[in-house]
């Protein structure tokens, strides 16, 4: 949260509520947003460090709000976030596990395993072609974000099969 | 297009029951066991995926259903009525009435305008002339393929020619639609296309049997069977709920 937040802030100052919503439109309903609180908790952090500096306004009528503008070293924080790639995904490891160890347990059965995994994944799967039906086709990160997730989860299910594929039979 | 899908009064013979299917290819080399002994209903309304590898022996299982191939054991009945003695001038007639096909590669006639690869096997079923016309322009307004009555084929792009063929496979109202790998030689938008017009039929009461490795095209249907190696695998419902909490936003949260 806190780059999305520095990211956000690079356009000009804001509050708290302002950025939210920035996410919101960006993101779509497709992302699950995270509470006001959660961003007013980063902001405080960020502006601890120095990333951003924070100012008072006085409303008559409501409580004050606090208006935050990025500085200079979060600007630079920001340019070092770009730079850098981002990791690569990770094999789902828990399962990875069960699979690898239910034999030695006998408490488990390997195909039972990814039978079960694989429904889990199909459902989801399915909530995610339904979301993305719904979602707003003109909002192109919102539609990319479903799509990537829908891909991760084909990955998923590919490996799932060929799990299947050298494991049938085994037992 | 009218036929709507009632649970309640959906007789209770499943549309389509295989019962101890089996099939072995023998070409050069080893026999290939394409099917080994498959158990399959689809009742009416159902959208159905078959998925697996390749060479699992899902397309063998869908030609088996649609009567391009012959089961060496095992037995076929749509509606009830057994067909395992239908000949193959009969099964072409079903193709015609009862059951649609769609395959990966399209098979649309290709000296045809897109109008005539519509109407030709509504007319060879015995519908008029004018009737025909009306339905293929039904179809082809429905599946956004309005200008295009008069193209060839190979006019099109590779999502547009499966829509005709879809067009051409729903023109007699069949009462399965058998799909084969149908997104198999699209990308990922004529892909996302075919879901949505197949989740629309089915929608409207159209009873679906699909055939795809792709676990996107098969997450629009609300069972499926997972084939593996001439069997089946497993055999789920979808649309549960997640059994575990993260589900969707799991999937969908942005890390930092």
């Amino acid at each position: 949260m806190r780059l999305p937040l520095l990211a956000l802030l690079s356009r000009g100052p804001a509050h708290g509520y302002e950025l939210k919503q920035d996410l919101e439109q960006l993101l779509g309903a497709a992302y699950p947003q995270p509470n006001i609180g959660q961003i007013y908790v980063t902001l405080g952090r960020l502006e601890k460090s120095g990333l951003i500096e924070g100012e008072e306004i006085a409303q008559s009528s409501r409580p004050n709000k606090r208006i935050y503008r990025l500085t200079e070293a979060g600007t630079e924080a920001l340019r070092a976030w770009f730079e850098e790639t981002a990791d690569e995904p990770r094999v789902r490891d828990e399962f990875f596990m069960k699979l690898a160890l239910a034999p030695r347990t006998g408490l488990a059965d390997q195909i039972a395993l990814i039978n079960k995994q694989r429904r889990e994944y199909l459902n989801t799967m399915r909530n995610l072609s339904k979301l993305s039906a719904t979602e707003d086709r003109d909002n192109r990160i919102a539609q990319l974000l479903i799509e990537g997730a829908m891909l991760h989860l084909q990955a998923d299910l590919d490996w799932l099969e060929r799990c299947q594929e050298e494991l049938e039979g085994l037992e | 297009m009218s036929r709507t899908a009632d649970p309640d009064d959906a007789p209770r013979i499943p549309l389509l029951r295989a019962e101890g299917l089996v099939k072995t290819h023998y070409g050069e080399g080893a026999p290939a066991h394409a099917v080994r002994g498959v158990d399959l209903s689809v009742r009416h309304g159902e959208f159905v995926a078959v998925t697996g590898p390749s060479g699992a022996g899902k397309s063998t299982l869908l030609h088996l259903l649609g009567g391009l191939q012959r089961p060496d054991s095992g037995s076929i009945r749509l509606d009830g009525e057994c067909t395992d003695s239908y000949s193959e001038a009969r099964w072409a007639t079903e193709r015609r009435r009862r059951i649609g096909i769609v395959f990966q590669f399209f098979n649309l006639v290709s000296n045809l305008t897109v109008a005539d690869n519509v109407e030709l096997p509504a007319l060879l079923a015995g519908t008029g002339t004018r009737q025909a016309r009306a339905e293929r322009e039904k179809l082809l307004a429905e599946l956004g393929l309005e200008g295009k009555a008069r193209s060839m084929p190979g006019e099109l792009s590779g999502g547009e020619q499966q829509r005709v063929a879809l067009a051409r496979a729903l023109v007699n109202h069949p009462r399965l639609l058998l799909a084969d790998e149908p997104a198999g030689s699209l990308d990922s938008k004529g892909t996302r296309e075919v879901m949505r017009l197949l989740s629309r039929f089915h929608q409207r009461g159209q009873t679906i049997l699909l055939v795809t490795h792709d676990a996107r095209l098969a997450s629009a249907a609300d069972r499926v069977v997972s084939f593996f190696d001439g069997r089946i695998a497993d055999d789920a419902e979808l649309g549960g709920a997640p059994a575990r909490g993260t589900g969707l936003s799991g999937v969908l949260e942005l890390k930092d």
